[in-house]
């Protein structure tokens, strides 16, 4: 009897294999020095979603996408990448780092800085060939950012490396893209273009998560939305989600007039 | 060279290949914004070679220079447990390493100077540096080393570059950042030991840091800063060994420092990207350019408002 259970099991987990969660994450608690920053986050990705992650300042936005991608430690909890450690399915996923996060001021070129999303594809001690300086080219084209190709990193804008970032993930062709706050100060333009090609992501099958700032601008561009506060306050689409309610308790009552923006 | 002998000669090529490494760490240094880290380190030496010529009574490189590299790495690991286990920064914990270290070299000198035979044992000649009293050997292990540590860098130069520019990203890729930090720590020890009786382990920081920073000047990308990093590094320590030549019993190291000084003097008046000349220039002409731009802009109002 227990055999057959066990088959049925087996079958039921065949059958959702298309819909195998992107990332599943249990239980996952995070810490600096003395304050737990994330507590019991548990939720699952569904391939082929556009989520923001919504919280207020300190709320552990950037600290999950880094505990998740092994750069914070985890105090305890499981990361599961496409069924798998991200150390497994390290390959399939693109990170994009804070803007802030790197010294713009480090001599070299934007065509430079997308390539080195190629650099685990070339492999380690060997050096990138014409294949690769095309497909970084194509990349930045992508993001309207070819005519500044050859730019020193220092000398562009805000925007512009914001763009030379995200192609930078767009070349490691990952199914998923983690982006912590890629639309934080950048003009109206690039936010555009940035958005645009997040939709362009998710209908070509990938799976995308954006720690998003901007509430105003949640429903429009986001089918799902995790509110975060140190836990996870509420998770699911959008139009589900994202009520009055939900967001008053994520950011503690500090929010007034939401009523009427959410309805 | 005229007038070089044979033994100066060789002198040279080696300080050359010595600072052409040390100039490559160097650049790594800065963008790692470590460069203090090769100061703190190379006067942490001194109480190992000190200890070194002590543990034997008598004077051998090889076992100086290990005890060198030894206590280097004591102070590379100090200032790492304190930076990780306590709310100092790094900067604070180099200062303290520096002297701390340094201050155990000096006593540790002085107890040794005391012993028998220790008067002669030229250790003071690491302080400063003394490159006319190293023999071939050390010129062949000095030259050896420079070339290891060049081929290192020249081999990951693309991992280098993605490192210094993205650590968390290169972590993403699989590159792991303990692995990089600690192929530079030894290739700057390395650097330290093979330098520290050329240069000694005052100034031994001047060609860690100098030639990188004149590098800066020159260049907007990373390859060529490594390659200009590189040759001022060897042009300074080839310099001022020559220089340190005309003299009888003059030290190396000042000389090195001085030549690598004027080296950055020149990149900061005349260098072609960052240069305070060419910076001057082109907002000369920004300037003359504006000002024409009004003056047609007036005379066209003129004209309009003749008819």
């Amino acid at each position: 009897m227990d055999a057959t259970r066990q088959v049925g099991v087996a079958d039921k987990e065949r059958l959702d294999a298309g819909r195998e969660p992107a990332l599943r994450v249990t239980g996952l608690a995070a810490a600096y020095r003395r304050n737990r920053v994330l507590e019991d986050v548990t939720f699952e990705i569904l391939p082929g979603t556009l989520t923001a992650i919504v919280g207020p300042n300190g709320a552990g936005k950037s600290t999950l996408l880094k505990t998740l991608l092994d750069l914070h430690p985890r105090l305890s909890g499981e990361v599961r990448f496409f069924g798998t450690t991200y150390r497994n399915a390290k390959r399939r996923v693109g990170y994009v780092p804070q803007r802030g996060s790197v010294d713009w001021d480090f001599p070299t070129d934007a065509l430079d800085v997308v390539m080195m999303g190629l650099y685990g594809q070339i492999g380690w001690l060997r050096r990138p060939g014409r294949r690769h300086r095309e497909l970084a080219m194509a990349a930045l084209e992508k993001m309207g950012m070819g005519a500044y190709a050859k730019r020193q990193i220092s000398e562009l804008s805000g925007g512009q490396q914001q763009r030379v970032f995200l192609a930078r993930a767009l070349v490691q062709d990952a199914d998923l893209y983690l982006l912590d706050e890629p639309l934080a100060g950048v003009d109206a333009a690039t936010e555009q273009a940035i958005m645009e090609l997040l939709k362009t992501l998710r209908s070509n099958g990938k799976t995308v998560m954006v720690v998003h700032h901007d509430l105003q601008t949640v429903q429009d561009c986001f089918d799902h939305v995790l509110l975060l506060n140190r836990s996870v306050i509420a998770h699911g689409p959008t139009a589900e989600v994202f009520t009055a309610e939900h967001i008053g308790r994520t950011y503690g009552g500090l929010l007034r007039g939401w009523e009427k923006v959410t309805g | 060279m005229t007038g070089l002998s044979h033994n100066a000669q060789w002198v040279l090529v080696s300080t050359l290949m010595l600072g052409s490494a040390a100039g490559l760490v160097g650049c790594i240094a800065y963008w790692k914004r470590q460069s203090l880290m090769g100061d703190a380190l190379a006067h942490a030496a001194l109480p190992g070679v000190v200890g070194g010529f002590a543990l034997l009574g008598f004077k051998s490189l090889p076992v100086m220079l290990a005890g060198a590299a030894a206590s280097a790495l004591l102070g590379a690991l100090a200032v790492a447990a304190i930076r990780s286990h306590t709310r100092i920064k790094e900067d604070t914990a180099m200062g303290i390493i520096l002297s701390v270290f340094f201050g155990l070299g000096i006593m540790l000198l002085t107890i040794v100077n005391r012993m028998p035979g220790g008067g002669q044992s030229g250790l003071d000649k690491f302080i400063f540096g003394q490159a006319a009293a190293m023999v071939r050997q050390d010129m062949l292990v000095m030259t050896a080393a420079a070339v290891v540590v060049l081929l290192v860098v020249l081999i990951s130069f693309k991992e280098w570059k993605l490192y210094l520019f993205d650590p968390a990203f290169a972590r993403g890729l699989g590159l792991s950042g303990r692995l990089m930090d600690a192929i530079w720590m030894t290739l700057l020890v390395a650097v330290i030991v093979i330098g520290i009786q050329a240069v000694g382990v005052i100034l031994m920081a001047a060609l860690l840091i100098i030639p990188a920073v004149s590098a800066r000047y020159w260049t907007h990308a990373f390859s060529r800063m490594l390659a200009l990093s590189a040759l001022f590094g060897g042009g300074a320590g080839a310099a001022g060994t020559w220089i340190s030549t005309l003299g009888d019993g003059w030290p190396t190291g000042p000389f090195i420092v001085i030549a690598a000084a004027g080296m950055f003097l020149v990149s900061l008046l005349f260098g072609l990207r960052k240069g305070l000349l060419v910076t001057a220039m082109l907002r000369r002409r920004q300037v003359r350019r504006l000002r024409a731009e009004t003056v047609r802009s007036e005379t066209l109002a003129e004209g309009e408002a003749l008819p």
